[in-house]
């Protein structure tokens, strides 16, 4: 018997999370401009505040055009739901708080973000929160770096600047048996060439900012949780098991269930930290997000071009990108992104830091920006840069040398990206 | 709240409350696969105004150790044996899709049954051979039937009135954790079901309009052998009412219950 059947990808892109406002018809997201809620009566309030009725009491805790904007995050990727945050990095510090406190240890690929780096490796650090940083893809090594106080596992999908593959899958394994979750920064993949849990993740985020608007006109992100862990048999984790005297002594698995980790993450998260997510910038990743579907094959196939035609450049010492028989992740690639590995690449240049620069300063189409994931495209050089923070040794550790060039490719026509390129190298090697 | 009932590990969600025997008593009963925080809102909404609570983990299910029971009669004294091991004299019962019928053949046998609302009910509740063989199968077909038909066809594409939460990935998350065998023991327990006696104690029916698991219309027959019973159905609302209509149905069961 055929069995009923799941809304595709890009009709949850264009309309999950959004029925026509009820007030107005409306039938584009409406912007809820608002701080607060009106009552109906000194019941409802109080039922609200008490999480006795669904609802919105302030914009800081939940807001109309922001639920929207999660609950349609949360459908693309599969997950029990979301909480939109002021950033990528504000969703992956409400992961972090939401699961831990001083005393903590987390088991970190070393491939990351310069600023995901920097957020565990210093200043969480000195909250009493430690981070090792691995070699992401020596699976014996995340392993072997837990530790009795470990509570998390963390990784990009497509990781900073080499664009290593992470193995979610025996990542996961490795996770699950030590009965740890584990948390990937999906940004570069966005749930349209990757759907990290269905790989075994049981966290994620996006920094919004990204792909996911592709307008590069926002701050934002966004975390989902896939509902799968158990929280309760890990025995690990009493921010989510055990009564909080801070929410009237809640214990959040007990009362919610699947939905344990998003609700302390808003309730405790967004309320004390309040790293929230404003309801215009939700607007605007919401327009980004009805055009995911359309702008990733773009952006994958504009990236293929590119790399083929650096690849073939005799100015070019060596491209990372997984799609390449010569990148350390190629069959990982194939298995786990078979729609594309993304659109973010980064290359090495003959002639090293001088080269650099004078190939960055030599482009006209490329921007020379520190962004990736915008519609237009964009270069920059990391080692002065996104990860000027990182030691030489961290920064080989991390794959970045002194000529290193990340490119983030856009939507042009591939022609004029290809023939800008080709003019810079040209300057460049003289 | 930990308990053991009949000699095995059981939960009951008390709302953070103590029970006190000068309270009234509302029991919820869980729907198939589901466990006690289906009813998350609604009762902690009676445990903060003076009702004693105990939404349930059937065997089996959440918290409460298995094996599943076989059958809504033997959900229906496994409750009893519960309610007689805390000493409780009287209760109501709120019953969602299976739980629904566990509350009907409580109130059918048992004297200590004040009330009862059958939210998402209809009997015979009889369930297509393709999802009990999917679910006899543990294909995951049969979570994602339980997903896709119990909501209102509109709720994929709709708002979840519980900010930033998808209702399908609830559902289905709660589903994915559930041990073999316990989606098909409670399907085929749904399926199974015949009333034995009478009921004349109150009667609520929540039913929601477009519900395509339990259809208003598959309730006709109970609201016409149940004399007493009051309906009402929730506009908009699939069978998940508590998620999909949470406020409409907590006003029923309040309204109901005072």
């Amino acid at each position: 018997m055929a069995g009923p059947k799941y809304p595709g990808f890009d009709t949850l892109a264009l309309h999950a999370g959004q029925s026509p406002d009820p007030a107005t018809g409306s039938r584009a997201v409406p912007v809820y401009q608002t701080t607060s809620y009106v009552f109906r009566d000194t019941e409802h309030a109080a039922s609200l505040f008490n999480m006795e009725r669904a609802g919105h009491v302030y914009s800081r805790i939940s807001n109309p055009t922001v639920a929207v904007l999660e609950e349609r995050i949360a459908a693309l990727e599969g997950g029990v739901g979301a909480v939109a945050t002021a950033s990528g990095q504000a969703a992956l510090h409400l992961a972090v708080a939401t699961l831990m406190g001083a005393g903590s240890h987390i088991v970190a690929s070393g491939s990351l973000y310069g600023g995901s780096h920097n957020l565990l490796g210093y200043t969480l650090r000195r909250f009493g929160i430690e981070t090792t940083f691995i070699d992401g893809r020596n699976i014996d090594e995340w392993q072997k770096a837990i530790r009795e106080s470990t509570r998390l596992l963390f990784g990009e999908t497509l990781g900073n600047p080499g664009i290593d593959v992470l193995d979610i899958p025996a990542i996961a394994e490795i996770g699950h048996a030590a009965k740890l979750p584990l948390l990937v920064d999906a940004t570069f993949t966005t749930p349209y060439l990757m759907k990290p849990f269905e790989l075994g993740a049981d966290l994620l985020y996006h920094s919004a900012t990204k792909f996911l608007g592709g307008h590069g006109v926002a701050i934002g992100g966004v975390l989902v949780d896939s509902g799968r862990f158990d929280w309760e048999a890990s025995g690990k984790f009493d921010t989510l098991t055990a009564p909080y005297a801070g929410f009237h002594n809640m214990d959040f698995e007990e009362e919610s269930g699947t939905r344990a980790f998003l609700l302390r993450a808003r309730r405790e998260g967004l309320r004390d930290f309040g790293a929230c997510m404003a309801p215009m910038t939700a607007f605007q990743i919401l327009q980004g997000i009805e055009t995911l579907h359309l702008r990733m094959p773009r952006h994958v196939e504009n990236t293929r071009k590119v790399v083929q035609f650096l690849s073939s450049h005799s100015s070019v010492e060596k491209i990372l990108y997984p799609e390449l028989p010569s990148h350390p992740d190629y069959e990982l690639c194939r298995k786990l992104l078979p729609k594309g590995a993304g659109a973010v690449f980064s290359f090495d240049l003959k002639g090293g830091r001088a080269a650099g620069k004078s190939f960055i300063e030599s482009l006209r189409v490329f921007s020379h920006l520190a962004n990736v994931g915008d519609a237009k495209s964009l270069v920059i050089h990391p080692a002065t840069t996104t990860h000027y923070r990182m030691s030489d040794e961290d920064l080989k550790k991390a794959g970045i040398g002194p000529g290193t060039v990340r490119l983030s490719i856009g939507l042009e026509d591939a022609q004029d990206l290809i023939d800008d390129l080709d003019r810079a190298l040209k300057v460049s090697s003289r | 709240m930990n308990l053991v009932v009949e000699g095995k590990a059981a939960f009951a969600y008390t709302a953070a409350h103590e029970l006190d025997g000068r309270k009234p008593t509302v029991v919820f009963v869980h729907g198939a696969g589901l466990d006690h925080s289906w009813f998350g809102l609604q009762s902690r909404y009676f445990g903060y105004h003076g009702w004693n609570v105990l939404a349930l983990d059937l065997p089996g299910h959440g918290r409460s150790a298995g094996p599943p029971v076989a059958s809504v009669r033997g959900m229906a004294d496994w409750i009893s044996s519960l309610l007689r091991s805390l000493r409780i004299e009287k209760a109501s019962l709120a019953g969602h899709s299976m739980g629904a019928l566990v509350a009907l053949e409580c109130a059918s046998r048992f004297p200590w049954v004040e009330r009862i609302a059958l939210i998402g009910v209809a009997y015979p509740m009889k369930v297509s051979e393709g999802f009990l063989d999917a679910a006899r199968r543990n294909d995951h077909a049969a979570y994602d039937m339980e997903t896709i038909w119990g909501h209102a066809p509109q709720a994929p594409l709709g708002g979840n009135p519980n900010p930033g939460m998808w209702m399908y990935g609830d559902t289905l998350a709660r589903l994915e954790r559930l041990a073999p065998g316990v989606l098909y023991n409670d399907l085929k327990a749904c399926n199974d079901y015949e009333m034995a006696g009478e009921v004349s104690c109150p009667v609520l029916m929540v039913l929601g309009q477009r519900d395509v698991m339990t259809p208003p219309r598959h309730a006709a027959f109970l609201s016409q052998k149940l004399k007493q019973a009051r309906v009402e159905t929730i506009a908009l609302s699939g069978h998940s009412l508590m998620a999909e209509a949470p406020d409409a149905t907590l006003d029923a069961l309040v309204e109901f219950f005072r």
